[in-house]
């Protein structure tokens, strides 16, 4: 059933709201191909890096409709984990994922793309992690779903995919078809 | 779960295979880590480390530091030659003094068996076992075994044959733990004197020719014979030594497999192993010390982040 048939009272019940159905985040991923391409006269110069664990699947997904859309750019996955700043502030450290970075970063536009932009500590660990390997000429991020006003740090993405009003109570899932999801749909969640 | 069952690394024994196989995913991106152009990341950066060796260590002491210093860690180094040790003080009073001064982790290596886990009974802070005497070397079985898996793709069904001085080796005891518990068959070799009585008690085959044990394995950890820790005549010399349980690149040419080699240093070349075995392609010596780094950052990780 399409969730806009579904009563308001029944959806606050269920404690989760769709934002985005898999035909709107078809568009949407559109709309921020082209816009990439507004901005990129020439992509020679570019490459994407994913953002472990949860970006990757988005930046596959960027990546395969630039190139539908005659664009190649080489993709990289970039783990960040041990460059985060609450390592020993939590009970569990963080599992590390892999990193893939068969490209040099030095001099290049470089697209940094993760799923959910909350309160810009993963980003801010991703650019230390990402200057390890060189010094880009710059730097761009694309995320998903843009949840506003809940920045600990003054970062802000480029290109974004829907921007969202939410609490720091409430979770933002995102279901997609290539982490093993049956449909594509972004969630919010009203945690317990 | 990404997080150690201990807050101490004492030995193998201890461990789950599970924290293993967590020091293994670990220290995968840890290897990573140091072969990328800027070797250094910031998760140890508050955190400060003493390097409390009691015995003489090159190898373990500098993969150690410099493990530390890749985790941007604060790192102090005592050796017992020159310190108070030499004036009378007990180890917990050294220990103490040093802990005094705000150091959370301590990495140490003892003569006597089982003096972390004195140390893990009295004091708070993190400690990891670099060797206590003939007891158990925790992360070279680590890495040992973390280099098999490299080498082999995995450690599980493989066979293992640990060959030489096993009475003395505390590499040999922490290896055959490690080993055991990712499902490697093991064979230990060498003269009968040091082959301890009850090894067997273990589920280790024991092989006193050393030809057939290289025909039996996939691969090969040759150990020294650590004269400084006998007492007694083991064997009549070490040219009989040589002769018996020596292997040369002929032996292992000669086999119908080929076979890995590996040795945890200090190689005493011409004794256990020939310069031209040691050398060959067989070899996989210096694969252990780079994983060495990789597998000791991922303990010091994994040890500092659980609070």
């Amino acid at each position: 059933m399409h969730s806009a048939q579904i009563p308001v009272l029944s959806r606050w019940l269920m404690q989760k709201k769709l934002i985005l159905d898999s035909r709107q985040l078809d568009i949407t991923l559109s709309r921020l191909c082209q816009q990439l391409i507004e901005n990129h006269s020439d992509f020679s110069n570019c490459v994407i890096l994913g953002l472990q664990p949860r970006g990757i699947f988005l930046a596959e997904l960027i990546h395969e409709r630039l190139k539908s859309l005659k664009v190649t750019v080489p993709i990289g996955y970039l783990d960040a984990t041990f460059h985060r700043d609450d390592f020993r502030r939590r009970d569990v450290p963080v599992k590390a994922s892999e990193t893939r970075v068969p490209f040099t970063i030095e001099g290049k536009d470089v697209l940094l793309i993760d799923d959910v932009l909350f309160t810009g500590r993963t980003v801010r660990a991703a650019l230390d992690a990402m200057i390890s390997f060189g010094r880009p000429a710059k730097v761009e991020l694309l995320v998903l779903i843009d949840r506003k006003a809940t920045r600990d740090l003054p970062i802000s993405a480029d290109y974004v995919g829907k921007a969202v009003d939410t609490q720091d109570t409430q979770k933002v899932l995102v279901e997609l078809e290539a982490k093993g999801n049956k449909q594509n749909k972004i969630w919010l969640i009203n945690k317990e | 779960m990404s997080k150690l069952s201990q807050r101490h690394l004492l030995g193998i024994k201890d461990i789950t295979r599970q924290d293993i196989d967590l020091i293994f995913e670990t220290a995968d991106n840890f290897k990573d880590v140091i072969n990328r152009p800027i070797k250094k990341v910031p998760s140890l950066r508050d955190v400060t480390i003493a390097n409390v060796f009691f015995e003489n260590s090159t190898r373990t002491r500098l993969s150690f530091e410099l493990a530390e210093k890749r985790l941007s860690a604060d790192v102090i180094n005592f050796t017992a030659s020159g310190s108070s040790v030499k004036k009378g003080e007990t180890l917990l009073d050294t220990v103490n003094n040093i802990l005094a001064m705000k150091v959370d982790m301590v990495v140490m290596r003892h003569a006597s068996a089982g003096a972390p886990h004195f140390l893990a009974k009295h004091i708070k802070a993190n400690i990891v076992n670099a060797g206590d005497g003939t007891h158990e070397h925790p992360t070279q079985a680590l890495l040992d075994a973390f280099s098999i898996r490299e080498k082999l793709g995995g450690v599980e069904g493989k066979k293992i044959a640990i060959i030489g001085d096993i009475l003395h080796s505390r590499v040999a005891l922490s290896n055959i733990f490690a080993l055991k518990k990712l499902g490697a068959e093991i064979m230990v070799c060498g003269p009968p004197t040091l082959i301890p009585k009850f090894i067997s008690t273990l589920g280790v085959q024991v092989e006193l020719e050393v030809k057939k044990a290289l025909e039996w394995c996939d691969v090969a950890n040759v150990l020294r014979i650590q004269l400084e820790r006998q007492q007694l005549k083991y064997f009549p010399s070490l040219r009989e030594y040589t002769l018996y349980y020596g292997i040369s690149k002929k032996m292992l040419d000669d086999l119908k497999k080929k076979i890995v080699l590996m040795h945890p240093g200090p190689i005493n070349r011409g004794v256990e192993l020939t310069s031209d075995a040691a050398d060959s392609q067989h070899s996989i010596i210096l694969d252990q010390v780079e994983n060495g780094v990789a597998v000791r950052m991922a303990v010091l990780y994994l040890l500092a982040g659980a609070a």
